[in-house]
This record gives C-alpha cells, sequence and structure tokens, in this order.
C-alpha cells in the first residue's frame, strides 16, 4: 500500500522537505489521503505564523496527540512530512505560506482556518499583497460549511478574503503596521481609521464586529463566555497571536480555560525570545523578517538594552534588502547597534541614513564583542536567525528573570514575560 | 526657509518597495553638508507643493498606482513642478504614471500624466525580477546597481533618452516577446526627460548609487557639493556589483 512505499521517502533527511516533493512527484494525491480522516487546522498569514501554529498545537495538544510541520516546512512538500511522520494523530494543526493557502484548503478540508494579517514579506517572490488576499476570497468561497475560518477583523485585506467563507469567527487581533492596506479592497477609495476601527470613506465597508475580543487581559466572546488570556511571550503581537490561537482551540471543540492555560505556558518558539549566555553576553533572539515585524520588534525591545541586527537574503528571506528602507531604524537611536549577517553592508548603510552608529562584523560572536556585557537583543531574520542559533548551540539557556510585583499591584502578573 | 525642500510623494500608495528611502538619502546628503533641509511626506488629501526644489516617488501595488495618478492629475502640483523643470526621482510605479499610459487590472492602457515621453504595457511573460546593472548614459556616473520588481515593459519615445544600457537584468525591456538578453544588447532602463530620472531600480536606488542622488541634489541646489565619506556604500557596491557578475543568468 501507499504508506509502505512512500514511508522511506518521507523520512529523508529531517528537516529537509525533499523527500516529500519526491512522494508527491510519485503520488500527488497524497497530501489529500493523509489529511482524510483527521481535523487539520490552518494557520495562514505574513507574521505570526509560527506561533500562532505552536500556540494552537499546545491548546489542541490538551486533548490528545496532534500532527504539525517544523517552521519554515510551510509549503505542500513539509505539511506532506508533517502528516506522514505522525499518522496516530487524529488532528493536525499546520502551518501554511500565504501562496498555499487556497491548495491546501481544498485538498485538505481543513475544521478550521485561521488568518492572522497579510503585509508586505519576499518581494521577489511576492510581488503584491492585494493578489494574495485575492487568491485567499477565491479559496475562501470553496469551503465547505464545516470549515469555520477565525480571521482578524482589524485587518481589511483579511477580511477581503475571508468574508466570502460560509462561517467566520472574527477576532479583534489589532494590527500595528498599517501600509499595506491603504485603498479599500471593495471599492478602492482610501481607508481611515476611526476610534481604532477601519472603515471605507467611498463605500458602507469597516471592520466587522469582533465576536472573539481581548479586553484587559481576558478574552471574551460576544456568544458568552470569557477566559483568561496571559503569554509568556513578549509584545503586543504575541497576545494577538494567543488570542487567535484561542479562538481556534475554541472553534475546534477545546475546552476554553486548558486552551488558555496550554497558551500561557509557550515561553519559546523555535528559539526566538530565547536568552542564551554567550561570554559575558546574555543574548535574547528575537525573529523580524519585514517592515511589519519589525514595527512589532520595536515594542518589546527593553530599554538601554544594546541590539545586534542580523540579516541575511536568501530565497527563504526574500532576495532584496529595500524592505530595510521602511522599518523605522531611527527608533535604534541611543542604543549601542552591531550588524551582521551576509547583507550587513546594507544595513549598514540604512543605519548611517537613520542616524545610528553602528559597528559592523562578519558574525554573531564579532558582533557581540563590539557591545557591552550584560544584555542584548539579537534581532535576525529568517536565515540569519537559523545562523544566530547555529552560532549559539552550544550555550546555556538562561531562564526568563521572574518580575516581583512592587507591595500594592495585583498578584496576577501582567501578560508578558512571565 | 530652508536651503532644500524635499516632497516625498504619497509613501502610503507608492512605497511599497522601500523607496521612501531615496528622500531619507536625499535628505541625509544634503544635511551632511551642512543644508537646512526640509522633508514633505504627501499623502492623499494634502497638496503637492508645486515649488519644492526635488520630488521622490516610488513603486507600489496596481490599484495603488492608479488611484495615485489619478489623485496627482486633479491636483496638478507634480505637473506644474516638472513644467518648471524641478529634479523628479521617479521609480518603477511612480515612473510609468508620469508616461502617457500604463497597465492597471483590468485596464490595460490606464491614462498617465503625460508627463515623460514613455508609455507601458504589461506583457504575458514572468516579472522582471531581479539585480540590475546599469551603464549610466550620463558620462561620469558610475555604473547603476539595484533590485527590479515590475510587470511592466515601457516604450521610450523616440525623443526620450534612457537612464542607461542595461548591463544585467531587463529594465525597460522588449515588448515582442522576445527572450531578455541577461547580457544586456539592446536593453536600457529608465529614461532622462528634463528634469525627470525615471528608472525601475530599487535599492533604493539612491542608497545604492550616491552619484546619482549627488546628482539630483546638484541640480536641486544649483550646486556643486563638496564630496562626502561613502566607504560604506562604496564596500555594498562592490558586493553588490560582485554578487551580479557571479549570479547565474535568468531563465
Amino acid at each position: 500500500m501507499l504508506a509502505g512505499r512512500l514511508t522511506p521517502l518521507l523520512r529523508l533527511g529531517r528537516g529537509s522537505t525533499v523527500g516529500g516533493r519526491v512522494a508527491l512527484t510519485l503520488d500527488p494525491r497524497l497530501l489529500d489521503r493523509l489529511a482524510t480522516g483527521r481535523d487539520v487546522v490552518i494557520v495562514s498569514g505574513t507574521n505570526g505564523k509560527s506561533t500562532t501554529t505552536r500556540l494552537v498545537g499546545e491548546a489542541l495538544g490538551v486533548d490528545g496527540p496532534v500532527a504539525s510541520n517544523r517552521t519554515g516546512a510551510n509549503m505542500t512538500e513539509g505539511i506532506v512530512l508533517a502528516l506522514a511522520r505522525e499518522r496516530a494523530a487524529g488532528r493536525a494543526v499546520l502551518e501554511v505560506d500565504e501562496s498555499y493557502v487556497p491548495s491546501v484548503a481544498a485538498r485538505t478540508h481543513p475544521k478550521v482556518i485561521a488568518l492572522l494579517n497579510l503585509s508586505r514579506d519576499q518581494l521577489d517572490r511576492v510581488a503584491e499583497v492585494r493578489k494574495v488576499a485575492d487568491r485567499w476570497r477565491q479559496g475562501m468561497a470553496q469551503l465547505s460549511p464545516d470549515c469555520t475560518v477565525v480571521a482578524n477583523a482589524d485587518d481589511p485585506l483579511v477580511v477581503w478574503a475571508a468574508e466570502t467563507a460560509p462561517h467566520v469567527v472574527w477576532v479583534a487581533a489589532g494590527r500595528g503596521w498599517v501600509q499595506d492596506a491603504p485603498l479599500c479592497p471593495w471599492c478602492a477609495a482610501l481607508l481611515a481609521v476611526e476610534e481604532g476601527a477601519w472603515r471605507c470613506t467611498g463605500c458602507e465597508h469597516r471592520r466587522p464586529e469582533p465576536e472573539l475580543s481581548d479586553v484587559d487581559g481576558t478574552a471574551v466572546s460576544t456568544t458568552g463566555g470569557s477566559w483568561s488570556l496571559r503569554t509568556a511571550l513578549p509584545g503586543r503581537a504575541n497576545r494577538s497571536n494567543a488570542l487567535v490561537a484561542l479562538g481556534v482551540a475554541l472553534a475546534t471543540g477545546v475546552d476554553g480555560d486548558r486552551a488558555a492555560a496550554a497558551i500561557a505556558a509557550v515561553g519559546s518558539v523555535d528559539g526566538r525570545y530565547e536568552r542564551r549566555r554567550h561570554g559575558q553576553h546574555v543574548a535574547r533572539m528575537l525573529l523580524s523578517k519585514n517592515p511589519a515585524g519589525w514595527s512589532e520588534l520595536f515594542t518589546m525591545l527593553e530599554p538601554g538594552v544594546p541590539v545586534v541586527v542580523a540579516v541575511n537574503a536568501e530565497i527563504a528571506d526574500g532576495l532584496d534588502t529595500s524592505w530595510l528602507w521602511d522599518v523605522q531604524f531611527e527608533l535604534l537611536a541611543g542604543r549601542q547597534v552591531a550588524v551582521t549577517g551576509a547583507r550587513r553592508a546594507d544595513v549598514a548603510v540604512r543605519l548611517t541614513v537613520a542616524g545610528v552608529p553602528h559597528t559592523v562584523a562578519p558574525d554573531l560572536a564579532g558582533a557581540l564583542a563590539a557591545l557591552p556585557p550584560g544584555p542584548v537583543d539579537v534581532a535576525a531574520n529568517y536565515t540569519a536567525m537559523r545562523d544566530v542559533r547555529q552560532a549559539l548551540a552550544g550555550c546555556p539557556v538562561v531562564p526568563e528573570p521572574v518580575r516581583v510585583p512592587p507591595v500594592g499591584e495585583g498578584t496576577e502578573p501582567a501578560g508578558g514575560a512571565a | 526657509m530652508s536651503d532644500l525642500s524635499i516632497v516625498l510623494v504619497f509613501p502610503g500608495l507608492l512605497g511599497t518597495y522601500g523607496d521612501r528611502g531615496n528622500a531619507l538619502v536625499l535628505r541625509h546628503r544634503a544635511t551632511a553638508r551642512g543644508l537646512d533641509v526640509e522633508l514633505v511626506e504627501v499623502e492623499p488629501g494634502q497638496p503637492v507643493p508645486a515649488a519644492a526644489d526635488v520630488y521622490v516617488i516610488g513603486g507600489g501595488e496596481d490599484e495603488a498606482q492608479g488611484a495615485a495618478c489619478e489623485l496627482l492629475a486633479r491636483d496638478g502640483g507634480l505637473p506644474r513642478a516638472v513644467g518648471r523643470g524641478a529634479p523628479v526621482l521617479a521609480v518603477c510605479a511612480g515612473f510609468q504614471l508620469l508616461g502617457e499610459s500604463f497597465p492597471v487590472s483590468g485596464d490595460p492602457h490606464r491614462a498617465g500624466l503625460g508627463l515623460v515621453d514613455v508609455r507601458t504595457e504589461r506583457v504575458a511573460q514572468k516579472r522582471a525580477v531581479g539585480e540590475l546593472l546599469l551603464e549610466p548614459t550620463l558620462p561620469g556616473l558610475p555604473p547603476l546597481t539595484g533590485y527590479e520588481n515590475h510587470a511592466g515593459r515601457t516604450v521610450l519615445g523616440a525623443e526620450a533618452t534612457p537612464l542607461g544600457r542595461v548591463v544585467a537584468g531587463i529594465g525597460n525591456g522588449v515588448l515582442d516577446g522576445a527572450v531578455h538578453d541577461v547580457e544586456g544588447g539592446d536593453l536600457t532602463d529608465g529614461v532622462l526627460a528634463g528634469s525627470v530620472v525615471g528608472t525601475y531600480l530599487h535599492g533604493p536606488v539612491l542608497a545604492r548609487n550616491p552619484a546619482l542622488a549627488d546628482l539630483l541634489l546638484e541640480r536641486a541646489t544649483g550646486g556643486p557639493l563638496p564630496p562626502l565619506d561613502d566607504a560604506e556604500v562604496e564596500q555594498l557596491r562592490r558586493e553588490r556589483l560582485a554578487a551580479v557578475r557571479a549570479q547565474t543568468p535568468r531563465p
């Protein structure tokens, strides 16, 4: 039978998707077959896919085994590998690259699809964000009514895409970066923002009323029900990812309190936010691969902490570094900054124009050596993060400092670093 | 009253590829020479000043390009500025919309501002994406390096001069479906038309090509300008030029 012939191929090279590619060539219906009989959840968007996939995986995991794909292996081949590796798992949570959502949805008949956000990323591969949204919209219209789409009400392109789905749960997942949807997707008039909600200046379209919102650290549903929403991950975007993950868990039938507890326990995703001691430095790894991601990253930096900026431009990063000029690097003024990565020369020129003095080093060790001892935030894009993790692989993990609230503050810690 | 006013046109609509960096580079290089610089970012709803010293307009998505062109036509500030000979750097969609016509979704011949003798067509074959290297038409300029990412192909009118000859990449391209010759041949990029410099070079183009930035500044201020320490940019240029020479031809 199929599984016997293909299993050796699917075990080819841990971390590689070559086995998946070969297997799909031999059996193009493989993905459909592997998904049959399982509850599948798809997670996609420009930023937050990996984190939200992990959070959903943990939340669904309270009820039994869950298959999931490794970060980066989010196109067809990687998905096939994940499903094949964990045959016993009755549920699967799949991180899916934005360009692959319609085809993967058509072939896996998901129970839930989470649509997080859409903004510019890897423009050499995805030239127009709007076209991704259009294909999503066409794909959503094909879904069965059994599928719930959990979609970000604060992103106009996501709303444009999701509204054609038979069943949508709108989530107030918020929006930090607003540069990629200046025009109304329905009528092309300019969009405006009123009291934090987007609306079109030319037609009746506006932010839909969300079913699920974050009210001061509590997730509240308009259908009744509220749950404590805490996360050990830093920054606004991760609170939003946690809210979406909870929404997905609820749509899948998981108990909200147990899901929220599982979500709150996640402190690091693929090395992100992890702190490691390297000589005299404690390096915290942060992923940032496009302007929207950097916009969120600035909200996570601790005052006074030096920063390493590590940027590559391999295929997985996007081959062009023009996006660096849409990042407000001016906000690094006043910090000590070191630059590394294959495209450090591009970053150096950007930082000079931004008025940020910096040193340039050929590798992470050199970058750290240029900075005073103590904590350092290392902001890396996709493959540069891989390189940073490799450089820090032998270094001990430093646990998060425990924050002791001063006398008089409530005992319930705020969402953020535990 | 500043020494130099820079207008960045509709960065919210035409800023998808980092081209706002061109305005930042101009400001940086002018400030480094002791000039007092005003950078005005004009968004839809605000008038485009007609009397500024230099204008920067960048690339964006289809619908945004169409919306921007309509707004600019109605406003009239940019056409007046071009009419009085103000230096303009126009990249990609910004470059296209200055011409006679350009393609958007559903309309292959949307009217442009008609300020420059070019027209742009969409072709069926794949987008032009990759490192772009030019031998400049203007004497004294070093090679122009950047990254292109566009679907349109631009035809220059008989009187229009290209910005440069393509050494690697596609640039304005050709329309008849012929194979794009990576080694150059007859391919050109961009346009030099009066005070307008148009190009498909992102990067941003002025970040990678300080000589072009200084050319625009000298035209805007009456020049000449003292040189700056460009060691960092020269390092970047060396790397980019080496990368282009090492790359395999595009399929």
